[in-house]
């Protein structure tokens, strides 16, 4: 197992695009973090965010679609040039290539998640008094040792890496580069535009239950947590259960499959 | 002697080899199953997306949803419709009397103040902007008659407005004591001129309405109302109270008295209720309510016909990687060293492969759009939903408008494909230019206001304002937002910017796949 971690580490570090690709996920959060945070202000309490910790954490939406590429390009990379058939001669346990594979994975997105979420939420720390949001208007400057912004913060890096676990499952599964990101952009997306057309509040609830991004990013609220769909460390447990699922999906075909 | 010339033998016309080019293509795309399933999987989504959300809006509650999440009201009353078939909000506190025939409506108003709810939780006492108070004759006491109005309004000084959607400015400024209004309504026949004056001798012309079939007999009187206060989360209604003297109506009938009604759909839809005081030739009214264009917000309770169209979002993602892999897939086996062998014409190799790829999605686009929204429309129709009215040149719009979305997206992944050469790359950036914006300017809300605007205007997501039904109206105040269908483009303008990035980023592919070898 060990020469198989390094072996799927030497690959993913040596192809120059995965440190552009997680320099990406870092930059894409940190700026839409910041570009959200700055373009609110707390004038009136109408026009106020309820909760900064959640305002702070906007470019979540976007840099998980940079970590689902890195995860995505981790194996389909190798279908594109062939290289897979090395690998698996090289490692003929396929359960164990594809284990190693998440693994490093798991580790680039939790240390680009720690960035990307430590440079969003100083960015709000700084950007959002300036907007308004001061303690006197009931707003705390946005802190880790508040345990509600800590629970956020680190469920937000935990959050990045089932996505890219979910990515990398689908990836196995279908092989293909464009085809793995449309279908994970797709899960992720889809579903919260699918809650505009269901108005019905039941239906919208149980859509929000159920879809791996809005179920997954209760993670980051902080105020009104009585009123969630579904609580925070629950929602973060679907996202689990849909990236779970896609990782058993990618193994079994794995196995299944010729190279 | 003759020299015989010989003729250079000239190459296949121009176009006949571009017709081959087109077919060598399309033979490429219909030989690939993946493909044609993933097209016809594309349709297949937009119709189940569209007819599941007609089906998920079922049982929806009517009326108002108040701040606390209660929803007040049950029974669906459908909504009034105007002369012109749009729906409206017909609601005021009306203080009123006959008028048989020819005659003046005048008063001086010379108060408009916001008053406190009671029993709405987190109300607002303010005055609303758009807050109502003036004089008004109506055909009838018919909810969507026709009428012409003269106003004065919290925020937008006076007003003429009549049959719900038009709206013209008189004097500005606000109203008091020390500068009242004086507000006119002559009519003669079913023509009725509007002045307004601050003293009640020098009167300005301010508008003219032509109410087609006014009957003989009208109603003739003064109003007060006050629209809902809306945010993003929620709309509650608001009530306001306006003071009027010097009210006269010449050319009614001998002892007429004066009545107070508070005109509208009942409590169930407006909690709040208006009332009049008449002492010494004041009139003190209260109402609430609106008489405007009904708009959607988060008020909820109706649906527009082509809920259906949000099925578009799965067709078009689908669209994007066929898109993209149209390519790809040539750079990923070498196929795009026997293409280009084949046709050394580059630029024709990339017009016929755009012209392939935007005719098939938009066939499956203007079929799955098509059916999602006639589908949606009659699953809406069976759940008792109230439903905003759309003329069919609009649906047809929508439905086109849609498929050209789904193909102009196509050609824009397409030639992102041949500048990156890589699957992943433009897949992802398709769908960071073009649902994202839409995502965060619409289900998840993060961003409001100019920032939200200015984003569906740049990024290629304007092109959804194609799928905008209901028109946004400067005389309501609403949140018109993409959440609830409204977009900062017109449809038309919305696409183009989507045009123009597909351009841009074909003529780069253009030149960099001239440019580089292959």
């Amino acid at each position: 197992m060990t020469r198989a971690l390094s072996a799927e580490w030497a690959k993913v570090r040596t192809l120059p695009g995965t440190g552009w690709l997680l320099l990406g996920v870092v930059a894409v959060t940190v700026a839409v973090s910041a570009g959200a945070s700055a373009a609110t202000s707390c004038t009136s309490s109408a026009a106020c965010h309820p909760d900064i910790t959640q305002l702070s954490l906007t470019g979540t939406d976007l840099g998980q679609a940079v970590v689902a590429v890195v995860a995505v390009l981790a194996i389909t990379g190798e279908y594109a040039t062939g290289m897979i058939r090395t690998t698996l001669a090289a490692m003929p346990r396929r359960t164990v290539m594809l284990t190693a594979k998440a693994a490093v994975v798991t580790t680039m997105a939790l240390a680009a998640g720690t960035l990307a979420v430590g440079g969003s939420l100083l960015a709000g720390r700084l950007i959002l008094p300036g907007q308004g949001y001061t303690p006197a208007h009931g707003y705390p400057a946005l802190s880790l040792a508040d345990p509600t912004v800590l629970r956020a913060a680190a469920g937000t890096v935990l959050y990045l890496a089932l996505i890219a676990l979910l990515s990398l499952g689908v990836a196995t599964a279908v092989r293909d580069a464009a085809t793995a990101i449309g279908i994970v952009l797709g899960l992720l997306y889809l579903f919260p535009v699918l809650g505009l057309a269901v108005t019905s509040p039941g239906w919208h609830r149980h859509l929000q239950q159920i879809a791996p991004m809005t179920a997954g990013l209760e993670i980051q609220a902080s105020t009104g947590l009585s009123h969630l769909p579904i609580s925070p460390w629950a929602g973060l447990g679907v996202l689990a259960a849909w990236a779970a699922a896609a990782l058993l999906a990618g193994g079994l075909l794995l196995r299944l499959r010729d190279a | 002697m003759t020299t015989a010339t010989v003729t250079p033998r000239r190459p296949a016309t121009e176009s006949a080899g571009f017709g081959r080019l087109l077919f060598a293509e399309w033979t490429k795309f219909v030989t690939v199953r993946g493909w044609v399933i993933a097209m016809i999987v594309s349709a297949l989504l937009t119709v189940g997306i569209g007819i599941w959300a007609g089906a998920g809006t079922h049982g929806q509650p009517c009326g108002e949803i108040l701040p606390n999440g209660q929803t007040v009201g049950g029974a669906c009353a459908s909504p009034p419709l105007g002369p012109a078939g749009e729906m409206v909000t017909d609601s005021f506190y009306f203080v009123r009397q006959s008028l048989p025939g020819d005659g003046t409506v005048t008063a001086r108003l010379t108060a408009l103040d916001g008053s406190a709810t009671p029993g709405i939780a987190g109300g607002t006492s303010a005055l609303q902007s758009w807050a109502k108070a003036g004089i008004i004759i109506k055909a009838s006491l018919r909810q969507g008659s026709a009428y012409a109005a003269m106003m004065v309004t919290g925020g937008h000084g006076v007003r003429m407005q009549y049959d719900y959607t038009h709206d013209t400015a008189g004097l500005p400024g606000g109203v008091s004591a020390a500068a009242p209004r004086w507000l006119r309504l002559v009519r003669s026949g079913d023509t009725l001129t509007g002045y307004d004056s601050a003293d009640g001798t020098h009167w300005t012309l301010v508008g003219t309405a032509r109410l087609p079939g006014l009957t003989t007999a009208v109603q003739a009187g003064i109003f007060v109302t006050s629209p809902d206060w809306v945010t993003n989360e929620n709309a509650s209604p608001t009530l306001a109270s306006g003071v009027f003297d010097h009210v006269t109506v010449s050319g009614s009938g001998p002892g007429s008295q004066w009545t107070g009604q508070d005109f509208g759909l009942g409590a169930a839809y407006n909690p709040l209720s208006g009332g009049y005081r008449q002492t010494d030739g004041f009139f003190t009214v209260q109402g609430s309510g609106d008489i405007a264009p009904a708009v959607r917000n988060a008020a909820g309770g109706s649906s527009t016909a082509d809920a259906g169209i949000t099925g578009v979002f799965a067709g078009l993602i689908v669209a994007l990687v066929v898109g993209t892999m149209f390519i790809t897939a040539e750079y990923r086996r070498g196929l795009i060293r026997t293409t280009l062998a084949a046709a050394p014409r580059r630029s024709q190799v990339l017009a016929a492969k755009a012209i392939v790829i935007a005719a098939v999605t938009f066939a499956a686009g203007l079929a799955g759009s098509a059916a999602a929204v006639l589908l949606g429309e009659r699953m809406l129709r069976g759940s008792g939903r109230v439903i905003f009215p759309v003329g069919g040149l609009t649906e047809a719009r929508v439905i086109a408008g849609s498929a050209a979305l789904l193909a102009i997206a196509a050609v824009f992944a397409l030639a992102l494909g041949v500048i990156m050469r890589h699957g992943a790359g433009p897949v992802t950036a398709t769908i960071a230019l073009l649902v994202v914006p839409f995502f965060f300017t619409g289900p998840m809300a993060v961003l409001q206001g100019t920032a939200a605007d200015w984003l569906l205007r740049v990024t290629p997501a304007a092109a959804f304002a194609v799928q905008q039904v209901l028109p946004a109206y400067p005389q309501v105040s609403n949140t018109y937002t993409a959440q609830y269908g409204y977009y900062p483009l017109p449809p038309w303008a919305g696409l183009a910017v989507l045009c123009a990035w597909a351009a841009a980023a074909l003529g780069l592919a253009g030149f960099l796949l001239c440019r580089r070898d292959a």
